[in-house]
């Protein structure tokens, strides 16, 4: 085993330990600090990957866009421990189970490529510095890249939908 | 000591030029992680400690605190959020452009010029819209 | 890279991090002084000739401090958001070119700890993670003083990251990379072809906007909404105290170095001088630092000088600011240097003789480079 590997497998196991406690913290507020963590996990690998343009874009819009956006839906939300929603045992039960098949599905659907080897391949690739990348995408990915801003637009068209509710609770 | 210098050594060898470039941002943050949370917990030590039910209340203006600080905050901060996310996934895809600029010539300057009026269209939107209108 | 070269990575982490703590410490008696200045007032002048010790002795009194912590806060979330905000802030100088290489020891040392091809995005990701440290810390002292602080400011720093992110774009599109150490090289000397090299005199708009968008994010009168002493009581570190609130207070100069670092290296032209073709070797390095310090410097006193000079805003006038002019005004003048560019390259010309085709001398260079590193890893295994 080369020692880019170990480390690949030391980092993919960190990255799966920080996003288990994301589900396993019993606060949501600190579920947030570990997703970012395992955000910057995700970029490390990335990284490794020699994905340089990808790792920071991760950390822009993922750690420092989305989960700032995370952060205020909680605030939004009433956190104070008289109203916490209990979960009785059968909610706990039938939630295991949702869970469980929802593993089953993934591990079916990533079983071929679980085989696959993953570091040594890609090593020589640079397909993911963000010269290469730029070019693929202006050229190649030219019709997806112009698509993708009509979707921005609909979201906004959402976004402003949002705030106009709050003003007729207002008036 | 010397041994695992060496150590060290061989590991920068196997990984190739690019991401051994990023080897001393990781020890950079590993000096400013023990640093932080050295202080962290050495620095409480070195004060006094005193408790009682009036000094470890919320400094209020010295009024009594009426509840907590756990209330919904105005949707307001929520839709400015999601805007900013939807600005900056957008704003993200101009830095390949900007590093291609020279190589992509006219094909990619009509390509993002057209990429712009999508986001101008958007932000004129969101703007006579008055989402972005703090108080009316 | 050898066991050489990280030994010389590390000096040069160790050396960033004392000279970032020592300037941050400098920055708070500077600050007083330059308010007293302008003030006409004295400010401190007992701990040393002309208070020369009062950081060190702030610093002092900070760790003898009690270390509090509110009955009702999140204890967890209440350490650790300070120790968010001070990491963050200690780790934006990694990617910054701090000189030409200097010779020491044999060696051809590059002073900057990391020169990655996305440098200026990793100093945007900081800078867009930096609100959590605001953010956690006021959330969980359970105040409500510190919690509409802690939206405010985060509110407010991502409102003008958008505008700094638009503004450095048109930078990147001059010197066509994100490496920091390219974009400063880029900008070599003062007067070429008969113009400046440095970006200001290229972009003046945008080093505008990229400059009001760097005082924003620092959270800086005249955008301190996160402080607002009048109003909010100081804001997310009003239940701090000891080193905690230090990291708050410290984390903020830090980055008014850092930013005004960043400001001098965008914009004018980083340890680039005038005349520097006539010096080599190592004085042109000293000389580099040096004029890169003296950059450094003026921009935080023209930040001080702001701060005692303008009231603070309305907070509907900041957003204002920050989404109704500044992103439109950024954005135009995108459009507009991309266009200019683009008809002084002549890609607008119908003669298509006289182009010469650098899309395809770029794909072979790409191709070339993608070859060396197969290459490469082909040698290795």
């Amino acid at each position: 085993m080369s020692s880019i590997e170990i480390i690949a497998l030391a980092l993919g196991a960190l990255t799966i330990a920080s996003a288990l406690m994301v589900v396993l913290s019993m606060h949501p507020v600190r579920s947030v600090l570990y997703l970012i963590l395992t955000f910057f996990l995700i970029s490390a690998n990335y990284v490794l990957l020699n994905a340089q343009f990808l790792a920071i874009v991760n950390i822009v819009v993922y750690a420092g866009a989305i989960m700032v956006l995370f952060l205020f839906v909680l605030m939004l939300l009433n956190l104070s421990k008289d109203n916490e929603p209990r979960a009785s045992n059968i909610m706990k039960l039938a939630a295991s189970l949702a869970a469980g098949a929802l593993v089953i599905v993934l591990v079916a659907a990533l079983k071929d490529a679980i085989y696959l080897p993953v570091v040594e391949n890609v090593q020589g690739n640079s397909q993911g510095l963000v010269e290469n990348l730029g070019q693929l995408l202006f050229t190649k990915y030219v019709l997806p890249f112009e698509t993708s801003s009509v979707l921005f637009i609909a979201a906004m068209v959402g976004a402003v939908l949002l705030s106009k509710k709050e003003k007729q609770i207002i008036d | 000591m010397l041994r695992s210098a060496n150590f060290v050594g061989l590991l920068y060898l196997n990984l190739m030029s690019d991401v051994q470039d990023y080897i001393p941002i990781v020890l950079q943050s590993l000096v400013v992680l023990a640093f932080v949370v050295g202080t962290l917990v050495f620095a409480p030590k070195l004060g006094p400690k005193l408790s009682s039910a009036k000094k470890d209340a919320n400094w209020e203006c010295g009024i009594e605190a009426d509840g907590n600080a756990r209330f919904p905050i105005s949707v307001r901060y929520f839709v400015i959020a999601i805007l900013f996310v939807l600005f900056d996934v957008e704003v993200i895809f101009f830095y390949p452009y900007a590093v291609n600029f020279q190589a992509l010539q006219l094909e990619g300057l009509m390509a993002v010029l057209i990429f712009v009026g999508f986001f101008l269209t958007g932000f004129i939107y969101v703007l006579k819209k008055g989402a972005l209108e703090w108080e009316k | 890279m050898d066991t050489g070269l990280l030994i010389e990575k590390i000096v040069l982490i160790v050396l960033l991090f004392a000279v970032s703590l020592g300037v941050a410490a400098y920055l708070t008696l500077l600050e007083r002084k330059v308010a007293a200045w302008m003030q006409d007032r004295i400010g401190p002048d007992r701990a040393g000739k002309w208070g020369l010790l009062q950081p060190l002795a702030d610093g002092g009194k900070l760790f003898f401090k009690e270390d509090f912590i509110p009955a009702n806060a999140d204890r967890f979330l209440f350490i650790i958001g300070p120790g968010l905000a001070m990491g963050f802030a200690m780790m934006t100088s990694a990617v910054i070119p701090w000189g030409p290489n200097i010779q020491a020891f044999g060696r051809d040392i590059a002073l900057q700890v990391a020169d990655v091809n996305i440098g200026i995005l990793y100093i945007m990701a900081l800078s867009s993670v930096a609100v959590y440290g605001i953010m956690i810390g006021g959330w969980a002292s359970n105040n409500k003083y510190s919690l509409f602080s802690a939206i405010r400011a985060s509110s407010q720093m991502i409102s003008y990251e958008l505008a700094m992110g638009i503004a450095i774009i048109t930078v990147v599109l001059m010197s066509g990379s994100l490496s920091l150490r390219e974009i400063v090289d880029a900008q070599h000397g003062f007067w070429n072809d008969g113009y400046f090299t440095w970006n200001f005199f290229k972009q003046p708009i945008g080093f505008i906007v990229f400059f009001v968008c760097t005082v924003a994010e620092l959270n800086r009168a005249p955008f301190d909404m996160a402080e607002c002493e009048s109003e909010l009581i100081t804001g997310h570190h009003t239940e701090y105290g000891s080193m905690k609130m230090g990291f708050f207070l410290f984390a903020e100069y830090v980055h008014l170095f850092i930013g005004s670092a960043v400001i001098s290296a965008l914009y004018f032209g980083g340890y680039n001088f005038p005349f520097m073709d006539y010096f080599s070797g190592n004085t042109l390095a000293i000389l580099g630092v040096l004029a890169f310090f003296v950059k450094t410097g003026f921009f935080i006193f023209v930040i001080m000088w702001i701060r005692w000079t303008l009231p603070r805003f309305r907070y509907d006038q900041l957003m204002g600011l920050g989404w109704k002019k500044l992103i439109p005004i950024s954005i135009v003048n995108m459009v507009i240097t991309a266009v200019a560019v683009a008809f002084a390259s002549g890609w607008f010309s119908t003669d298509k003789k006289d182009q010469t085709e650098p899309a395809s001398a770029k794909m072979e260079v790409v191709a070339d480079k993608q070859k060396l590193t197969l290459n490469q890893s082909t040698i290795k295994h």
